[in-house]
């Protein structure tokens, strides 16, 4: 049988093409930042490509905010995230957050950040709305919100998208770390309830979701389009630079570039660190907390300030989409009116042509990848079943590394290594590079759900003569198939998503409705930005919508599998 | 012995430690049952019969079954039958589908189809074919589960504490059902359970483990 050949290689395969990648550009990013780099005439080593990024008078200020905005972004976010489910896991307000999640997620980074500028800029709306009765303005005030030189808007566009992602792995976790009885037993002692979660549950929880908060740290720190969009320009943090100079017509300023990403690597690597040391200090300082045996007085003002914070972070999205539908469908609209003067149809007959063929490219990447990142996933996922092999919690790790290495490290480098070697950039390079990143979200999102099958089921299906692939198809992938249609809406979402990979490796000639939609920024055409903004949220939402539809279609006479 | 079920001096390690040591004969239509509390390894001697031992136990002696030594088979081609304490239907198949799962490929759909049918009529499940699993009752799950497993020929039943998920009225009667069946296709029947009821009722060798 081939298969038989075919099963044990596949975890190989999948650590090769997630890893593979990641190590490949970080060699190609060492080669230039010590001046080595054939394809300019130019043979290393030398340290001037450090020199000059030292030279560079923005350099100070692009590395403060690269720290600031990832350090500032996650402890915000996971500072809601803990309050909020501490304050209100179980009850109706907690529930309705977790209704708006998917939705929430969803929404691409680039999408969100757009509407969070068009709603707080001061021509944005909010301002439309309260002015001038409120305010008196009869203009746009002239005061700097978005892209702020402290990128503190930047920060609020990172934490509204991290809130949902953090909230979404903390409820993962939450069913493992049996968080009801421990907070009944704490709110029996006379704990406050946010109080008893912190001193019982936390520890516990927090040791699980230890990894995708080191993820979200070091996305943060790293991150493009959000910092193209929200972040300042003058200078912008270090990330945006390092894209700057590697898009310069000039091969040298590449030297520059992959200087600038080891740095970054360094910034991520040490705040990581910086972040486990915080952890030890928080623990040792919670520890003396819960043997002073206080039960929170002030729980009920924590919870209720983390319920609205975690409020505004979701209804932001929220609104930042209706705002991008707003303008997408805008006739002429002066400030300071709340709605525009009539009602267009014209921006999506003007947009319409061009967001189609981005959508397109775009579809045809995503599902290209979602597809081969789930056939892969159970793959590994399969022959550890069958072989009775386990992941140490080593391996586990090995999953995240590609999501710990910031993107400006390694894509770089990618992309040099390729031009170095006269490879063609294009659609398959850009498809191989989105893998590296949607493999581990599919990984991550269908493990649990695969593993938890009870393989009684597989037992009874071979008593009754079913072979391994029979039991795999007829019986496993049907039962499986809610969770296996979410994995691939994840992986499609993640693609669709995807700016720098995009950007880098297609060497600006694959254009995806991400790509397009960011270029639009620096012009400031609202109308083409929302039309952009709103195909690219659809492109990732409705995937996810059908994960949902179709299992209960295809399930609707199968009420044993209705609910998981 | 030419027909039934063997176990020669099976051992079962776990990390090192013996778990258990069996060295058993059942002959066709006859029942062994193997009693002791939860934990002294009872299904996971089953789960080396079947072939589905998981990798931290270790086992050694072999399983016999009508003459050949099946103890290195694949699971699929061991033709060992087994029902669980849980019905476990197929929870994406109708009642039909899943006793069509178990039956033996071969025959026109027309006589598949009345195959099943006459299953179903034999433990007066009669028109249950198209049904969600889902919506049958316990009894009737149990009933369905063990048709499925006899459509697909065994040549020996293994049973996993079978009958504690059902209630005392249906209990008796179910447990009638799966010994009478197994009876008269000649089983050799193999049952753990820690109940002294079901043992009694069996009416065959009753193996006392542990405890």
């Amino acid at each position: 049988m081939n298969r038989r050949r075919f099963l044990p290689v596949l975890p190989i395969l999948t650590l090769l093409a997630m890893l593979g990648p990641v190590a490949a550009g970080l060699w190609g990013t060492v080669l230039p930042a010590f001046g080595h780099l054939p394809a300019a005439g130019l043979a290393g080593p030398s340290l001037d490509p450090f020199r000059d990024l030292l030279d560079w008078a923005g350099l100070p200020r692009a590395v403060m905010l690269s720290l600031s905005t990832g350090v500032l972004a996650t402890g915000i976010s996971l500072a809601i995230v803990v309050l909020v489910t501490a304050g209100w896991s179980g009850t109706r307000p907690f529930r309705a957050l977790e209704r708006l999640l998917s939705p929430l997620l969803s929404v691409p980074h680039a999408a969100a950040a757009f509407g969070l500028a068009f709603l707080i800029a001061p021509s944005g709306w909010l301002s439309r709305l309260v002015s001038p009765g409120l305010t008196g303005w009869e203009r746009p005030p002239d005061i700097l919100i978005v892209q702020d030189s402290w990128g503190l808007t930047m920060t609020a566009g990172l934490i509204i998208k991290e809130v949902p992602f953090l909230l979404l792995i903390t409820l993962a976790a939450l069913g493992q770390a049996d968080a009801q009885r421990s907070t009944t037993i704490a709110q029996a002692l006379g704990y406050g309830r946010v109080t008893g979660w912190l001193k019982t549950v936390f520890p516990r929880v927090y040791a699980q979701i230890r990894p995708p908060v080191y993820v979200v740290l070091a996305y943060s720190m790293s991150v493009v389009d959000v910092a193209v969009i929200l972040g300042p320009n003058t200078p912008p943090p270090l990330s945006v630079q390092i894209v700057k100079w590697m898009s310069d017509p000039d091969l040298a300023m590449r030297l520059e570039a992959a200087a600038g990403a080891l740095l970054q690597l360094g910034l991520v690597v040490g705040a990581l660190i910086f972040w486990r040391l915080g952890e030890v200090v928080v623990a040792s300082l919670g520890r003396r907390w819960i043997a002073k045996g206080s039960r929170g007085r002030l729980d009920p003002v924590v919870a209720q300030a983390a319920l609205v914070a975690g409020g505004i972070s979701a209804v932001t999205v929220l609104l930042g989409l209706v705002v991008l539908v707003i303008w997408s469908f805008a006739g002429f609209w002066g400030f300071p009116d709340a709605f525009p003067d009539g009602w267009t149809l014209r921006n999506w007959m003007r947009f319409g042509p061009g967001t189609l063929e981005a959508l397109g490219e775009t579809a045809l990447i995503a599902c290209t990848v979602a597809l081969v990142a789930l056939i892969l996933t159970i793959g590994c996922l399969e022959a550890e079943y069958r072989y009775g092999l386990s992941f140490s919690q080593r391996a586990v790790w090995l999953l995240y590394l590609p999501l710990l290495i910031p993107q400006t490290a390694f894509l770089p480098g990618l992309q040099t290594l390729m031009l170095n070697m006269g490879a063609d950039v294009g659609r398959l390079p850009v498809m191989l590079a989105h893998l590296v990143f949607v493999l581990p979200y599919v990984f991550l999102s269908l493990a649990d759900p695969f593993r938890a099958w009870d393989t009684r089921m597989g037992t009874i299906a071979a008593a009754l003569r079913a072979s391994p692939d029979g039991v795999l198809w007829r019986v496993r992938l049907p039962m499986l198939l809610r969770p296996i249609l979410t994995a691939l809406a994840v992986g499609l979402a993640v693609s669709v998503g995807q700016y720098l990979p995009t950007l880098l490796i297609g060497g600006g000639r694959v254009a995806t409705l991400t790509t397009e939609a960011v270029a639009l920024a620096s012009g400031g055409d609202r109308r083409a930005i929302g039309v952009y903004g709103l195909m690219q949220t659809g492109a990732a939402l409705v995937p996810f919508a059908l994960a949902l539809l179709l299992p209960a279609l295809i399930w609707r006479n199968r009420r044993g599998l209705r609910h998981g | 012995m030419d027909k039934g079920l063997v176990l020669k001096d099976v051992k079962i390690t776990k990390g090192g430690v013996p778990l258990l040591s069996v060295a058993q004969e059942i002959a066709p239509g006859e029942v062994l049952t193997i009693m002791g509390p939860s934990g002294v390894g009872k299904s996971t001697l089953l789960a080396f019969i079947t072939g589905t031992l998981a990798s931290d136990f270790a086992a050694t002696g072999e399983v016999w079954l009508d003459g050949q030594n099946i103890t290195h088979a694949a699971p699929h081609q061991r033709r060992v039958g087994i029902l669980f304490q849980d019905d476990l239907l197929f929870p994406h198949l109708s009642v039909g589908a899943n006793l069509a799962f178990g039956l033996q490929p071969g025959g026109c759909p027309a006589t598949r189809k009345a195959k099943i049918e006459e299953a179903l009529d034999e433990v007066g499940l009669s028109g249950f074919a198209d049904r969600d699993p889902a919506t049958l009752s316990g009894g009737q799950k149990a009933r369905v589960a063990l048709m499925r497993m006899l459509l697909s020929e065994p040549c020996a039943l293994l049973l996993d504490e079978p009958f504690s998920r059902l209630d005392a009225a249906l209990r008796a009667q179910v447990r009638e059902m799966v010994f009478d069946r197994a009876r008269a296709r000649a089983l050799p029947v193999l049952m753990v359970t820690h109940d002294a009821e079901d043992a009694e009722a069996a009416g065959g060798v009753i193996v006392t483990l542990g405890g």
